[in-house]
């Protein structure tokens, strides 16, 4: 029971961009669409799993004083193969998300996730961890890219949907409409948990 | 000439390519940082700082060891058939420079100037795991910037940063006696303010510059 909690924690309680709010960067600048919010989640949920589990492992003999030097370099080591492998096998999606697949390194979730989860837990309870931390980061990048893309763009995944009558808002695509887009749906979780919560 | 086009890229990444509302690096100490003027201040120096010297040394370890051109240090001294490809590793080495360097960047403060160290101590750690450090390195490269023009990319981005850290300081502190709806209090209206912000921003991308 409690491992199934571990997994389902980071899709909603904690999700990590809508109730932690780490990770923000690469979350307002690849949400322009949902194939390149779809890329993003996969690239990171694959480099949370394999890096929580390498920490776990090696956390009885990592000395507690440069622990976080030794998680950088873990995290580092799969994001190159993720950075490489992208290029190789998806050179689209690679291109369009650009620096932010080598930025995957200081994304704020990974690093928290090995401090806090693995650097503490068992191998088999730090993967289903990382893999609830990258299905819930998944679940908010293609969140705000659907907004912004039907929005934007007046399409779904490519396919218009809104008809010729819509005129589309630019703005929503462009880095302002990341920002006013994230803060409402942000205000609305908070809308929700406060909800929640009285009742 | 030089100087023409070195003042050009400077504006640009200070108004039009701004860190935070174009390219939205370091978006995470933009939303935690700025409550305050005093420490939106003590932020900016702080990642100002780092930015230039880490461009500097980014670029510097990229093309002596990295890149495969004539000048690769590795082809020098062991005398190889050709210059050896070792781009791939500029991740892992950049993240460990930056690491290093800001740990050293910290000793010399607290050494040399009790003072400073006092105001930026606090920021210095934060500033390793700041994406607008590691991006600004991988784009000097992505760009292929020479080492000029890297270091005044790295300068006059971590202006604009600090330009945009201490706009949005300001407003905060006048947003705190506002009356605004519950659930948007805190880093929504953060966020909403950023957007409009930004909007602001989009206008200099109107600007001609040749």
């Amino acid at each position: 029971m409690s491992a199934f909690k571990e997994l389902t924690k980071g899709i909603y309680a904690e999700n990590p961009i809508f109730r932690q709010v780490i990770g923000l960067c690469p979350t307002l600048a690849v949400s322009t669409s949902i194939i390149n919010g779809l890329g993003m989640g996969a690239a990171a949920t694959f480099v949370l799993i394999f890096s929580n589990v390498i920490i776990s492992m090696i956390r009885k003999i990592v000395p507690a004083k440069i622990r976080i030097c030794i998680y950088i370099v873990v995290i580092a080591t799969f994001v190159t193969m993720v950075d490489l492998s992208m290029a190789g096998f998806l050179p689209a999606i690679h291109k369009s998300l650009g620096i932010f697949v080598p930025l995957i390194v200081v994304n704020c979730i990974i690093l928290a996730r090995a401090e806090a989860f693995a650097g503490k837990n068992s191998v088999w309870l730090s993967a289903l961890d990382g893999l609830g931390m990258g299905i819930g980061f998944t679940f908010a990048l293609v969140l705000l890219g659907v907004i912004r893309e039907i929005l934007g763009s007046g399409s779904l995944l490519g396919y218009p949907i809104l008809g010729t009558s819509f005129e589309p808002m630019l703005i929503m695509i462009l880095p302002p409409g990341a920002f006013i887009t994230i803060g409402l749906v942000l205000g609305f979780f908070n809308w929700l948990e406060a909800k929640r919560q009285r009742n | 000439m030089e100087l023409k086009s070195l003042f050009i890229l400077a504006i640009s990444s200070i108004f039009i390519n701004n860190f935070i509302f174009a390219r939205f690096l370091g978006t995470c100490p933009y939303i935690g940082v700025s409550k305050q003027i005093d420490s939106a201040i003590g932020m900016g120096t702080a990642v100002t700082f780092v930015m230039t010297l880490a461009s500097a040394v980014t670029w510097l370890i990229d093309f002596y060891l990295f890149e495969p051109v004539p000048a690769n240090l590795f082809y020098r001294v062991f005398s190889l058939a050709t210059p050896p490809d070792l781009t791939f590793l500029k991740t892992i080495a950049f993240i460990l420079v930056i690491a290093a360097l800001v740990q050293f960047v910290e000793m010399v403060i607290q050494k040399t100037s009790p003072a400073l160290y006092k105001a930026l101590g606090i920021y210095l750690p934060l500033i390793t795991t700041n994406c607008a450090i590691l991006g600004v390195s991988l784009l000097n490269i992505d760009l292929k910037y020479n080492f000029i023009q890297s270091v005044v990319h790295g300068l006059s981005g971590g202006l604009g940063f600090t330009v945009a850290l201490i706009l949005m300081a300001g407003i905060r502190e006048k947003l705190e006696l506002a009356d605004i709806p519950k659930p948007l209090r805190g880093i929504p209206i953060a966020f909403v303010m950023a957007g409009l912000m930004a909007i602001a921003f989009l206008g200099f991308s109107g600007l001609k510059l040749k």
